[in-house]
Parts: C-alpha cells; sequence; structure tokens
C-alpha cells in the first residue's frame, strides 16, 4: 500500500541531488527497468509455440459476416478455405455453399420404438462432419433408458454391452434439435449463429469468439465446443465440405449438427438416417404434405422431448402403434468406428 | 492540456515511489501477475483444453469469479447512495476509495471474460455485429463498460481537480454520481439476467437470482472496502473515521441478513418441492449419485455466511476485531457461494442427464490468481496516486512552484 508522507519525494526530482545518488539511482532504476522487460518477455514466451495459422492474419481480420458477403467474397472466402485445408491435409476439397432450397423446411422423426442404440448414426455423423477425433467430438448422444419412463436424469450415456439391444431397455439418441425459437441465436453476442430459412440453425465458425454461451443455453446439449485444435487424421478427411457445415474447424470455436446441410440442401439425405440399419431415421420437407415426415407428424405418436421449455424443435420421437422391435440383436459400434 | 499530460506522467512516475514495503508488495503482485499472464499465453497456444471446462460443464472458474467481482463493484454504491443520497458525512472523505474500487474491479471483470473467450483475436466481431438487445450477453458489455466509464470519469475528475488545486465542479460529477447508483443496480441485474434467462438450465431459471445476486454483492463489497479502508488508515496519512466504518457494518449487517433470508427462499422452494428440477440444487448441496466436489465448498460458505451474520449482528461487531473477522468471512462465504456455488452446479447434471465434474486446472487456476494480483495492483496504484494528490500534498503548483490557472 501507499506510504505515509514522510517517504514521499514531493520536491523536484533526481536532479538537485547529488551526483552520486543519481547515478546510483540512475543504475538501480535500470536494473528494475531491465528485470521488469525480461520478466515481462518471460511471460510472454509461450507465444513462440503459436501455430502459425492462429496467427491473425489481415485477410482473417478483414473477412466478413457470412451474411454480409457479396459473391465475390464468398468465392474468395471458399478458395482460402480450399487452399489452407490442402495445405494442413494434403487433400483438394470441394468446399461449397449450398443455399438453402426454396420451399423447404427439414424436420426429423425418430422412432424410438425401432431404435436399438447400436451408435452407427453416432460414427457415421463423424465420418461425414469432419469433427475432432482427439480431443473427441460427437453430435450425437444415444441415450439408454430403461422401459417405463422417458427420463434423461435416469439415463445411461455409456452403455457398453456385447450386444443391443438390451432386454428392457429402449434408445433415445439425441442430437440438434434444430428448434424454431432457438435459445442458442437468441444468446450469441456476436451473431455467429443462426437460422436458415430451411430450419437449420448454423455456425459461421470464421465468427464465432468461443464465450460458449450458446452452449450454456442449448437445453438438448447439442453444441460441442473446440477446447484443443481439432485433430482430424488425413485419410478420414471427407473433402465434400461445406462453409456452413463440416469444412474443418479450429480451436476455440463452436460447433453443431447441420442436419448434414452440404447432403441435403443437395436432395441427399443426413449421413445418419443413411446409415442407420433399423429404419429409425426419417428425414424431409414438411411443407410437403407427401413426405415421410409430414406424414409421420400426422398419423404418428409424437413425443417431443422437453417440450416445456417451448424451442419448438423441428426433431420429433414417434411410436409404432404395435410396440415392436423389428430387428435382430447385433454388436454394437465400437470406439474407432468398427462394426 | 499540458497539465493534464503532465498529470497523467505525475501519476505513473509516483506508482513507482513508496518505501519499501510498497515496493515489496508491488513486486509479489507483479510476480504473480505475470505468472498468470505466462499461463494464459499457454492457453492462448493450447487452447481452453488446458482448463478443466468440459463439454459439460462449459462455464468455471473464470465465469464463476467474474460474476463474484461483478458484485464487488457494487462497493462503490453503497458509499455513494449514504453519502449523496442520505446526506451521512461520514462516509464522504472516503466514498473515492469505493469509486476507484469499481474501476479495479470491473477491469478484472473484463479480464475474467476475456481470458474465457476461444478467440478473443475475434473481439472486435462485438462492435461490427452487436446481438442488441436480443444478447443479454451485449446487454452486459454495455452495463459493465458503461460502469467503468462512469467510474474512470468521476474518479479522474475529482483528483484532477485536486492536483490543480480547483474546487470540482459539481455539475461535472453529481449527475454522473446518480447515474453511476443506477448502473450499479443494472449491472448486478443484468449479470444475473445472464443465467436467469436460461429455460434450458432449471438451477438459473428462477427470479430470486437476481435480487439475492444484489444482496450478496451488497454484502460483499462493502466488507471488503472496510478491509480496505483500514489498510489505507494504516499505511497513508488519509483520515478515516470509525463511524464511516461502522456506517458500512449497518449496510454488510442489513445486505448479509437479506442473503441469508433469500437464500432460505431458494433451499425451501428446491427441496421442500422436491421435483425433478431439484438436481442440481441436490448436487450443490447434498451430492448426486455419489458426486460431491462442491458439497464441502457450499457448506463452507453457508457455516461462513451464517458465522458472518451472527457476529455483524451482536453489538460486539462494533468493535473492530469482531468486525473485520465478520467481513472476512463474508467475502470468503460470498465468493464460494456466488462464484462456484452459482455457476458449476448449473452445469451438473447436463441437460440429458449426465453427470460430469469440474476440477480447475492449475493453470486455470494460476490466470485467476494473476487476475486477482493485477486488480489489486491496480488498485494500489490508484490507492497510491489519490491520498496525496486528494490531500493536498501534491499539486501541480507544488511541483512545478507555478499556481495553476
Amino acid at each position: 500500500m501507499a506510504p505515509t508522507s514522510e517517504h514521499e519525494p514531493l520536491g523536484p526530482p533526481d536532479e538537485q541531488r547529488s551526483p552520486a545518488l543519481t547515478r546510483r539511482g540512475f543504475l538501480s532504476k535500470g536494473a528494475a527497468t531491465i528485470a521488469g522487460v525480461s520478466a515481462v518477455a518471460a511471460a510472454l514466451s509461450p507465444l513462440r509455440n503459436l501455430d502459425p495459422a492462429d496467427r491473425p492474419t489481415l485477410e482473417k481480420l478483414l473477412q466478413k459476416h457470412y451474411k454480409e458477403m457479396t459473391p465475390e467474397d464468398k468465392q474468395r472466402v471458399l478458395e482460402r478455405i480450399a487452399r489452407q485445408v490442402e495445405a494442413r491435409y494434403h487433400v483438394r476439397p470441394d468446399v461449397q455453399d449450398p443455399p438453402p432450397l426454396k420451399g423447404v423446411e427439414f424436420v426429423y422423426a425418430l422412432n424410438i420404438s425401432r431404435c436399438i442404440g447400436c451408435r452407427k448414426c453416432v460414427y457415421a455423423c463423424v465420418k461425414e462432419n469432419n469433427p475432432s477425433r482427439a480431443p473427441e467430438i460427437q453430435y450425437i448422444r444415444v441415450l439408454q433408458m430403461e422401459k417405463g419412463s422417458i427420463d434423461v436424469e435416469g439415463s445411461n450415456h455409456h452403455y457398453d454391452p456385447p450386444q443391443v439391444p438390451e432386454h428392457d431397455s429402449f434408445y433415445m439418441p439425441v442430437q440438434c434439435h434444430q428448434c424454431s425459437k432457438p435459445p442458442c441465436v437468441k444468446v450469441c453476442p456476436v451473431e455467429a449463429t443462426w437460422q436458415e430459412p430451411d430450419g437449420i440453425t448454423v455456425i459461421d465458425y470464421d465468427w464465432c469468439i468461443g464465450c460458449r454461451y450458446c452452449e450454456a443455453a442449448c437445453p438438448y446439449w447439442a453444441r460441442r465446443f473446440n477446447f484443443a485444435e481439432p485433430q482430424v487424421p488425413a485419410e478420414e478427411l471427407n473433402p465434400d465440405m461445406a462453409y456452413l457445415s463440416n469444412r474443418p474447424r479450429t480451436k476455440g470455436v463452436m460447433e453443431k449438427c447441420t442436419y448434414c446441410l452440404h447432403r441435403v440442401r443437395r436432395g441427399r439425405m443426413p449421413a445418419c438416417v443413411e446409415v442407420c440399419p433399423t429404419g429409425s431415421r426419417k428425414f424431409g420437407n414438411v411443407l410437403d404434405p407427401d413426405s415421410e415426415v409430414s406424414y409421420i407428424l400426422r398419423e404418428k405418436r409424437v413425443y417431443i422431448l422437453k417440450q416445456d421449455i417451448g424451442t419448438l424443435p423441428r426433431f420429433f420421437y414417434y411410436f409404432d402403434e404395435r410396440g415392436s422391435r423389428y430387428h435382430e440383436p447385433i454388436a454394437p459400434v465400437g470406439p474407432g468406428g468398427r462394426t | 492540456m499540458r497539465r493534464y499530460l503532465t498529470f497523467l506522467w505525475e501519476c505513473m512516475r509516483i506508482s513507482f515511489v513508496g518505501d519499501w514495503r510498497y515496493h515489496l508488495w508491488m513486486t509479489i503482485l507483479t510476480i504473480i501477475a505475470l505468472i498468470g499472464l505466462y499461463a494464459y499465453c499457454e492457453q492462448l497456444v493450447y487452447g481452453l483444453v488446458t482448463t478443466g471446462m468440459t463439454d459439460q460443464v462449459s462455464w468455471g472458474m473464470y465465469i464463476a469469479n467474474f460474476t463474484y467481482l461483478v458484485g464487488l463493484a457494487a462497493a462503490a454504491a453503497m458509499l455513494v447512495i449514504p453519502v449523496y443520497v442520505y446526506r451521512n458525512m461520514h462516509l464522504y472523505d472516503v466514498v473515492i476509495f469505493g469509486e476507484l474500487l469499481a474501476v479495479a474491479v470491473i477491469i478484472m471483470c473484463l479480464l475474467f471474460v476475456t481470458v474465457d473467450l476461444g478467440r478473443p483475436d475475434r473481439f472486435l466481431h462485438l462492435f461490427q455485429r452487436f446481438n442488441f438487445p436480443l444478447s443479454m450477453l451485449t446487454w452486459d458489455v454495455i452495463a459493465l463498460n458503461g460502469y467503468l466509464l462512469l467510474n474512470v470519469h468521476i474518479c479522474g475528475y475529482l483528483i484532477y481537480t485536486a492536483y490543480c488545486e480547483r474546487r470540482p465542479s459539481p455539475l461535472f460529477y453529481v449527475p454522473f454520481v446518480f447515474i453511476a447508483i443506477i448502473w450499479a443496480v443494472t449491472i448486478h441485474t443484468v449479470t444475473a439476467f445472464l443465467y436467469v434467462g436460461l429455460g434450458g438450465r432449471p438451477f438459473w431459471n428462477s427470479a430470486i437470482i437476481a435480487p439475492r445476486f444484489l444482496a450478496s454483492a451488497f454484502a460483499a463489497g462493502p466488507s471488503f472496502i472496510i478491509l480496505t479502508l483500514q489498510i489505507v488508515r494504516r499505511v497513508t496519512t488519509h483520515h478515516v473515521s470509525d463511524e464511516a466504518l461502522l456506517t458500512l457494518r449497518r449496510i454488510v449487517q442489513v445486505a448479509m441478513v437479506i442473503n441469508i433470508f433469500l437464500l432460505g427462499c431458494e433451499l425451501f422452494t428446491e427441496f421442500y418441492t422436491d421435483s425433478a428440477h431439484v438436481a442440481s440444487a441436490r448436487y450443490l448441496y447434498l451430492g448426486l449419485h455419489g458426486h460431491a466436489a462442491l458439497v464441502p465448498w457450499i457448506w463452507t460458505a453457508i457455516v461462513f455466511d451464517g458465522l458472518a451474520t451472527v457476529l455483524l449482528i451482536v453489538p460486539a461487531s462494533r468493535g473492530l476485531p469482531l468486525l473485520n473477522a465478520a467481513c472476512v468471512l463474508a467475502i470468503f462465504g460470498i465468493w464460494i457461494e456466488k462464484g462456484m456455488g452459482l455457476i458449476v452446479p448449473a452445469f451438473v447434471p447436463t441437460p440429458l442427464g449426465e453427470i460430469v465434474e469440474y476440477q480447475p486446472t492449475i493453470r486455470e487456476t494460476l490466470i485467476c490468481f494473476g487476475i486477482w494480483a493485477f486488480g489489486l495492483l491496480l488498485y494500489t496504484i490508484f490507492v497510491r496516486i489519490s491520498v496525496p494528490v486528494l490531500s493536498g500534498q501534491l499539486t501541480y503548483r507544488k511541483r512545478f512552484g507555478q499556481p495553476a490557472d
């Protein structure tokens, strides 16, 4: 704390004192300055190990928010991303920005009566979307529940039996619910995440500041954060990429399920739908009355997870009329993605 | 203009001048702050994986300290209100120390938010696409920076006029003092709303969080000031009357009682109802399915809060030793309760029912210590400058022998 006034040199400073004192004062001040500067330098020294790709560049600094980009800007950015991916993974990617289709609103329906909890969807999703393998990021979490209640709190996230389904259990895969009133979008301070016209909530990975407020806001635990530089083996990289979905992320940003935006906007099914061996996963355009999802929402018994929170998800669970599981037991997928 | 630059230079110079105790204290703080900076540089290189945070518990010590410090910044308002609203002149001489504390503490708050960011290099995006008024975080950015500016202006103006030996013109600071009072309430309310507005987190989604936040802030802030003022009184010539300390004691007393009452309301609602929403509270107070990392902490906090309240109520705490003990207990109790006790349990269990516990890492802890040291360093410098200037020992005239016209 501050000293008492007796110690305080309030008079004119050094020049009026004896030369010896001035020299001594000068030397000690100099030594203190050198010590101070070297201490600061030492404190900053870890920055030497900063990945060159992480250094702020003018190009990155000037990059606009996705919604403000002109078509030329977009082209340049897609070009830069392709260049960076090639430099890092030695794979030439096809980075696109497919626009939302007119008159389309995507909806997902998942048959809880049929799901056997094999986690094939989890690993198909990882293979498709280029999330980090270490630390491991997965968009889909399959909950094992005992028959008799739908209570996530009593669910088992880490079930690992030799064969699924287990007797007296049912399975509830959870991923981004693409809410119509998404709390994650509301809370983002920089509008780095928003809802597209086709109902998919996306993230501009080049705009996210990594505050993780959206992660706290999500009632479905659907968002993931890159706590470290994501690691994806080059041979596992999916080169079919889109700006708003599966292009490689950097550390310090959020990511999430986008219903495989780069596939579904080009008329393909999400990877998790395609891989499901039991046909539990249905996906389509809810605005088309003839689509499978429209039929399910119209005719089936539908359950909305955490409906009381009122975020109006575009993800529905449904049940078969005759509670039945048609599939024979199979071995679940292990952590390496093997069947 | 030249005089103002001289003033700034003078402030710089004087913060390096002092006796050996001052130098020792400042050196220790600088070393801790630099160790924190070192740890932060490592975090910049490797990412937030250097912390104990996970996708399950995505906010930890940084946001906990941030939340607590927003409360501490209330100290200023609790000194200002008696002086400017109720004309209680006991506190008149010390009100500036509260405002200076607010400045240092808000800077710490901003640092804690910054170290929590995954991409601090992109903070400029806030200026380019500011999601106002939808995102409560943008409200908080405005509230905190506004409060910082108000207090910097008030303190800077008062100290500078003293340096020039002019009478401060009330027009230039009194309106700001009143704005700052209201603003002090808003920084807590807005920070509480940051958490309260999330429907997916039942532990936070309760109207009582904001009032509790204010009550605990008005207890912890003035407690901190009571201790600080005694240190100022001991090591400087600045006059601090016992009456000033006792006025603050009454504020802390009332705030603590309200805080305990609101805590009781919350506990009753959670545990008597005993609905599915109680899981987080159960985790915090009793442990959940064998996971109980926070239980010893929160009970320590409750014992500290309770003891502090009892001590503050009994007349014996008009004596300084007991009052100081109560203040220390209140500061630590509320730090646990408003920090870790408010932030972490909301993430346990996750919205999907998974239980993952949070354990801060050494690097994360060093960064927290670094920011605390830096904040104390700033506050020491502020006090170091303001004491001789406000007492008239250090003025432009005395220093340069010219009248400050």
